[in-house]
């Protein structure tokens, strides 16, 4: 044995105007393969008209452990939302 | 870290599940959680790639071309159920390599339900009645475990079984109204299955260990016994309907329980089939062990072919 095959996160969408979700990962030799098994593990039934597969070593998650200073300062900006804005009720159609 | 710490982590831990968050393959878990983890989902994966067999047995002697698409329908998607299970399990940080390393040595067991052999066609009808339709009690309360990626393994799964138990069925139903020799076949595919279907959902409650921690983490909601009794309740009128006789003696409906009592388990023969004395655990290793070794040079072949077409689009682009 030489080299395992390296692992593929499979994208699924499941019909026009939706966008691609991750619907799980498998292993493959290369691009062309991964995306002929993921045919087969992942849209058996119909699920999908595009797949997208990218290697999973190619993927650069955030770190839970980041969470506080990559997404707190968000929750803060109440002003981002239209419900901030005080408005007299005559006001229609905003 | 100190042990102060730690046990702050667990408990904040415990109450994100209590809250019904998920925990996610990057989140801090306790050490105990991620091996619970990994030997439960990497133990169900084998059982789902282990079962194949003794359906696949009857593939090229299904009666005819109906039975025939469904059973291999069947049998892939149960290759497919292993294939999630593998990979939500690698995310706990254990290869696949590893995986299999386990279940060729006999490290990591798989359910002993695929240790009895399939000798008839009827076997094919049990199987998908009795044996899915024990794995789907087991499974249904899955898909709201606490593991993010093991939930969403076990809502695909889900969705794919109850196909399984139906054409089951289908085939009991065939079979039990045709001629009295499929009728009996039908009979002692339910005869041999049955009890073994049974001991599917795990031993008794007083002697389950560690029920209490898994079902903190969501990954037990209900107790052996009362998964137990959920299925013989639901299967009963089903073996009624069919025409069958289901081989208890002691099965007779409670009215004050409003459930059905039933007879003695025999659990020394549980244990004999999990410690690998049940009639087919050798050869069912055997065959796995077989394929991926005489699948190696595919393997290897496949990487070095992927390696050369690299090359090649390299040297284009230069
Ligand atoms: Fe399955
Ligand atoms: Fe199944």
């Amino acid at each position: 044995m030489k080299k395992n095959w390296p692992l593929w996160e499979v994208f699924v969408r499941s019909k026009n105007g939706l966008e691609h979700r991750h619907c799980g990962s498998l292993h493959a030799a290369d691009e062309d393969m991964a995306l002929e098994n993921a045919r087969d593990v992942y849209t058996r039934r119909s699920e999908g008209v595009s797949i997208w597969v990218v290697e999973s070593a190619h993927i650069k998650a955030s770190n839970p452990e980041n969470n506080g200073e990559l997404f707190e300062p968000a929750q803060d900006k109440v002003y981002r939302h239209p419900t901030f804005y005080d408005l007299p009720d005559e006001v229609k159609h905003m | 870290m100190s042990e102060a710490q730690i046990k702050s982590l667990e408990k904040q831990f415990d109450d994100r599940i209590a809250r019904d968050e998920k925990i996610e393959p990057k989140d801090w878990m306790p050490e105990k959680y991620r091996k619970t983890h990994i030997r439960q989902m990497s133990q169900h994966a084998h059982s789902e790639i282990v079962g194949m067999l003794p359906e696949g047995n009857w593939i090229t002697r299904a009666p005819s071309l109906r039975r025939k698409v469904a059973l291999l329908a069947k049998v892939q998607d149960e290759a497919g159920h292993g294939l999630y299970l593998y990979s939500a399990t690698e995310t706990l940080g254990i290869s696949r390599e590893e995986m299999y390393e386990q279940l060729h040595t006999g490290k990591a067991k798989y359910s002993s339900i695929f240790n009895y052999p399939t000798v008839t066609w009827a076997d094919m009808g049990a199987i998908g009645w009795l044996v899915d339709g024990a794995a789907i009690i087991n499974q249904v309360p899955l898909c709201n475990t606490s593991y993010g990626p093991y939930a969403r393994a076990m809502i695909r799964v889900c969705k794919e079984e109850s196909f399984h138990q139906r054409q089951g069925f289908e085939i009991m139903l065939k079979l039990a109204n045709g001629t009295p020799e499929q009728k009996e076949m039908a009979q002692d595919a339910l005869n041999r299955w049955w009890w073994p279907s049974l001991m599917m959902l795990g031993p008794t409650d007083d002697v389950s260990t560690h029920t209490e921690q898994s079902m903190k983490w969501k990954l037990k909601r209900k107790s052996n016994d009362d998964l137990r009794q959920q299925f013989i309740d639901q299967t009963v009128p089903q073996a009624e309907l069919l025409g069958l006789t289901i081989p208890d003696k002691d099965l007779k409906w409670n009215e004050s329980r409003q459930s059905y009592d039933f007879g003695e388990i025999d659990w020394d023969e549980f244990w004999q089939v999990v410690k690998g004395h049940g009639p087919m655990n050798k050869v069912r290793m055997k065959a796995r062990v077989d394929a991926w070794e005489k699948g190696a040079w595919v393997r290897d072949a496949a990487m070095a072919h992927a390696e050369k077409k690299r090359n090649k689009k390299q040297k284009q682009a230069v």
